[in-house]
């Protein structure tokens, strides 16, 4: 499959727009016409219809090369977003390795690994970058193992550290965020950093879903979807820069709504990392505008009664509750109140 | 929906490398490489003695980066429900096994500024994939290894060679020598992490000296293998499943559910990682917890089984299963 990579920005003028094909691989996170915290966990394991984001381990998509720039001049700006405790290179080289061996085994016309030995050669031909490098060696690279294999790969990347029957946040590149902030978190354990979600604590989702982690096994990575909403197609929604994006939330208007409001997906991968015990977090961010979604009439339908019935602690803590009402309103002129398949996957 | 990723391997290589003990080294029957894993890390093996479908966990002891094999150690146990004995007796060059994926309860902190290992008897053998890993690393350790005999010892003569008297030290029962586990645990450096792996009282009587001298629990790490203790036979009733089953005085509750084609969620099968855990619907009797995983309040309330090492004495058990 060869990706025809766009040209486009996700801040400023904001050109960014996906194509019809990339409409339909989206990774549509409600399953029914309501929304409610789940653990939601399922095996990471290739789904969907041909050409859909569950499709490989590690997904490509048309945005690959502009989201990478726009990681470097997020990086540029504020380089702790990538951050790593020293005690993470063994963790550091496995994600390495797992990230460049699923993207050259799912897009092999795009990029290449061969390995003789310790001796490895990486071609990433989207970007022009051709490394040789010793496996293990940091020398060998241009810079961390981490940070040279994140900037080529789409998604957020948060390594945990399992010790004291708790996992730790410590060491990440985080450029693509839904309003959490790396240089906060970094050495944090899993129930700390969980701290301000709303509802689910009482509901005991974290211990469960920390107890799942624990157990995570080599070979079977997991996945999950979340998501929130966010006005105008802005990957860096950091708590560093609110004041560049926190002012967007009033400028919805019914007029444009549709080109304005994007639902915001994050397809969560959790994978085991052999060398070191870690887990590797992988969190992809997907953008839809919701005159995109409503091309697809049972996202269009379930998409207008998740948002209308939505818990109010719910709408606040995802930042909803100024452009809601507006986002429902337009919304539903397309929902004809039919009932919607079962499943995420368009009709 | 579970992905399986059983690995299908062929004994490559048996070993006498001790009195009782055997090295295994196991290839995998595709050809592909294995997985490259953690020091401390284990692998179940499952063996097919006629009817019976046994599930061991054992500990990786080869380089963990080596991923031509897998080797692993057995020590033949006397009075044991069997599957050392199949492995001694019954396993020969090219019969074909199966494996899990590696896990790995008994992980280095990479945070420590110096490891201390202490084994006793076949608890080497985690250790001697966790040395390779900071050998290869650069990190600092040192092994107090105590073996019965220096002829019931395994590996100590390639340890001593391969990483020095200095970091390998032998305690033998038999001549008297005994690991010095007070002036030893009294004169450690800050952020300094210990590691036991051995027979229960060995864990409990270092672990416990460790505290009572101040170590934080965090730098506290230990591993034991328990094998479900043979026990009277009772009758479990799987309410979800709907079956009645009885349950052998040499099985565990996991086992008969597996035999009568239960699909029960298991990892370690050792009674530490909490991956069986299961609701008690109803007793008949006492249950027997023989886990190290459930809290003390957990296990009193009678409301939680761990059914790969767990049992009653009684005449029947519901789980919801």
């Amino acid at each position: 499959m060869n990706i025809k990579f766009k040209n486009e920005t996700f801040r400023d003028d904001f050109t960014f727009a996906n194509s019809p094909e990339t409409i339909r691989r989206f990774p549509f996170p409600f399953h029914e016409d309501k929304y409610m915290y789940a653990v939601n966990m399922e095996p990471h394991v290739p789904a969907g219809p041909p050409g859909h984001a569950y499709n490989n381990g590690i997904d490509v998509d048309e945005h690959f090369v502009s989201e990478m720039q726009d990681r470097a001049k997020v990086l540029k700006e504020d380089p702790l977003r990538y951050q790593v405790l020293p005690h993470m290179m063994a963790a550091q080289w496995d994600t390495l390795e797992l990230l460049m061996e699923q993207q050259a085994a799912g897009y092999p016309e795009h990029f290449s690994l061969t390995k003789d030995g310790d001796n490895w050669h990486w071609i990433n031909r989207p970007m022009g970058i051709d490394q040789k490098f010793v496996f293990g060696d940091p020398s060998t690279l241009p810079m961390d193992p981490l940070e040279f294999i994140t900037r080529q790969a789409q998604g957020d990347f948060v390594i945990v550290d399992q010790r004291d029957n708790n996992l730790w946040c410590d060491a990440g590149m985080v450029t693509t965020q839904a309003d959490w902030s790396l240089d906060f978190d970094i050495g944090m354990n899993f129930m700390e950093w969980h701290g301000p979600v709303p509802l689910a604590h009482h509901m005991g989702v974290f211990e469960r879903a920390l107890k799942f982690l624990l157990n995570l096994q080599q070979g079977k990575p997991v996945r999950r979807l979340n998501w929130t909403m966010t006005v105008n197609p802005r990957l860096d929604t950091s708590p560093e820069n609110y004041h560049k994006w926190g002012a967007d939330r009033m400028t919805v208007t019914p007029e444009n709504v549709g080109n304005k409001v994007h639902l915001r997906c994050e397809l969560q991968s959790l994978w085991r990392l052999p060398r070191s015990n870690a887990i590797l977090f992988v969190v992809r961010c997907y953008l839809l505008k919701m005159e995109e979604l409503v091309t697809i009439p049972k996202w269009a339908r379930r998409f207008h009664r998740v948002l209308r019935d939505l818990p109010p602690e719910l709408v606040d803590y995802k930042g909803l509750t100024r452009y809601r009402p507006t986002t429902v309103e337009w919304l539903s002129k397309y929902d004809d109140g039919a009932a919607t398949s079962p499943g995420i996957f368009p009709e | 929906m579970t992905a399986n990723t059983e690995m299908r391997v062929r004994v490559a290589q048996i070993t006498q490398v001790a009195d009782q003990v055997k090295r295994f080294r196991f290839e995998r029957v595709d050809g592909q490489a294995m997985p490259v894993f953690s020091g401390g890390a284990h692998v179940v093996v499952a063996m097919r003695d006629g009817e019976v479908l046994r599930r061991n966990p054992y500990s990786l002891m080869s380089s963990p980066t080596d991923t031509s094999a897998y080797e692993i150690s057995v020590l033949r146990v006397e009075n044991s429900r069997g599957g050392s004995h199949f492995m001694h007796d019954a396993v020969k060059l090219g019969d074909e096994l199966t494996l899990s994926q590696p896990i790995n309860l008994f992980a280095l902190d990479q945070r420590a500024r110096k490891h201390i290992f202490m084994a006793g008897g076949i608890g080497i053998t985690p250790f001697i994939a966790m040395m390779d890993q900071l050998h290869f690393q650069g990190g600092n350790f040192e092994l107090l290894y105590a073996v019965r005999t220096r002829g019931h010892g395994a590996y100590w003569r390639e340890l001593q060679e391969r990483y020095g008297k200095h970091r390998v030290k032998i305690y033998c029962d038999a001549e008297k020598l005994f690991i010095p586990t007070d002036a030893l645990l009294s004169a450690q450096p800050l952020g300094t992490h210990l590691y036991v792996c051995g027979p229960l009282g060995m864990i409990n009587g270092v672990l416990g000296k460790a505290r009572s001298l101040g170590w934080p629990s965090q730098n506290l790490h230990s591993e034991e293998f328990l094998a479900p203790p043979p026990g009277s036979p009772f009758k479990a009733i799987f309410k979800k499943s709907a079956k009645t089953i009885e349950v052998h005085s040499h099985q565990s509750i996991l086992e008969a559910a597996e035999a009568a084609g239960i699909d029960a969620p298991y990892l370690c099968r050792g009674g530490a990682c909490g991956q069986c855990e299961t609701n008690v619907l109803g007793c008949n009797g006492k249950i027997e917890h023989n886990d190290n995983y459930l809290e003390v309040l957990e296990k009193a309330s009678g409301k939680k089984i761990m059914i790969c090492v767990s049992r009653i004495n009684g005449s029947e058990i519901t789980l919801d299963l």
